[in-house]
């Protein structure tokens, strides 16, 4: 299974999304933003960081950046596409996911290990969890306060898009479970097929006991081969 | 050269925190007959002869502004 990883001018977690890539069993490509070409990968995945300096808005110009047009033609064939943080931002702006990411409310960059608790685990990125599992995988970002129009968060939820949902890291610390203020404690959506999931937390970066606060991250990278067995 | 203002800004629903800290700023320093603050963004933009609405709004439209949080307003050249 190949999985491709898009590097966008100013994106930092590329390499280890294909670490975590390959330490899931696959093989990571790696995909260059300015290319139209997806090298036949079984699917993509977009990495944090801060696409174009961010400068316009997170995410926008990068989601209107070459192979972009190619991800969202895929993706619309049901191509497993996972954002991470920009990756989800650049998602989101692309089209491919409702909603928009926008400055967090307390204006303060935010980076901690993060409670979530599972809500879908049948879309492509989440089978190898449960649903209703607690999990703990860090997050940072400055822009990652989740926001829609309360309309479209009340069929969101009535459609079941909510892959993830910020919970207390460890129930009864006092640690806030909300690290950036989203609406309705939302930390991940996916596309009404299941198969496009984007999510602010950093999987990429809980994959190994040496560097992360846990393992967990890897289930988002496992799953999808399962996905793919499956398809 | 013909200049054109694209104002853009948070929709009404979608809570603004940077308008919110600038309110907070002015109680702080004794404005306090001031209710809210919303902040947005302005971008001018120098356009080569006879300013072409339709493009224009396509711009703001689909770049400068994210339709799904954001209002736009276009502000064509008068003469």
């Amino acid at each position: 299974m190949r999985i491709g990883v898009i590097t966008f001018p100013g994106s930092l977690d590329d390499v280890d999304a294909a670490r975590a890539v390959r330490l899931a069993g696959a093989e990571p490509v790696s995909l260059w933003h300015g290319d139209h070409d997806l090298k036949d990968v079984d699917a993509v995945v977009l990495p944090g960081g801060f696409s174009y300096g961010d400068y316009l808005r997170a995410g926008a110009i990068a989601a209107r950046s070459p192979l972009m047009a190619d991800v969202v033609a895929a993706a619309r064939q049901g191509l497993p596409v996972l954002g991470i943080c920009n990756g989800f931002q650049v998602l989101c702006e692309a089209g491919l996911l409702p909603g928009a990411l926008t400055r967090n409310s307390h204006l303060h960059f935010r980076n901690r290990d993060q409670g979530l608790l599972v809500e879908r685990a049948d879309t492509a990125w989440t089978t190898s969890f449960t649903q209703g599992q607690r999990i703990v995988v860090p997050v940072k970002n400055g822009e990652g306060r989740y926001v829609a129009a309360p309309a479209d968060l009340d069929r969101l939820e009535g459609d079941g898009r909510v892959v993830v949902r910020y919970v207390s890291t460890t129930p009864g610390s006092g640690v806030d479970g909300n690290p950036n203020g989203s609406s309705r404690d939302i930390a991940g959506v996916t596309s009404a097929d299941g198969r496009v999931v984007g999510l602010m937390p950093h999987p990429e970066h809980a994959v190994e006991d040496l560097t992360g606060p846990s393992t967990d991250g890897l289930g988002f990278f496992t799953s999808v081969l399962t996905a793919m067995v499956a398809a | 050269m013909p200049q054109v203002v694209v104002d853009v800004v948070l929709k009404p629903e979608i809570s603004d925190p940077q308008g919110q800290a600038v309110l907070g700023a002015l109680g702080r320093l004794g404005h306090s007959g001031v209710r809210s603050v919303r902040q947005g963004k302005h971008f001018v933009l120098e356009v080569d002869g006879d300013p072409d609405e339709a493009e224009l709004r396509e711009i703001a439209e689909t770049l400068l502004a994210n339709p799904v949080i954001e209002d736009v307003e276009l502000h064509l050249p008068t003469d």
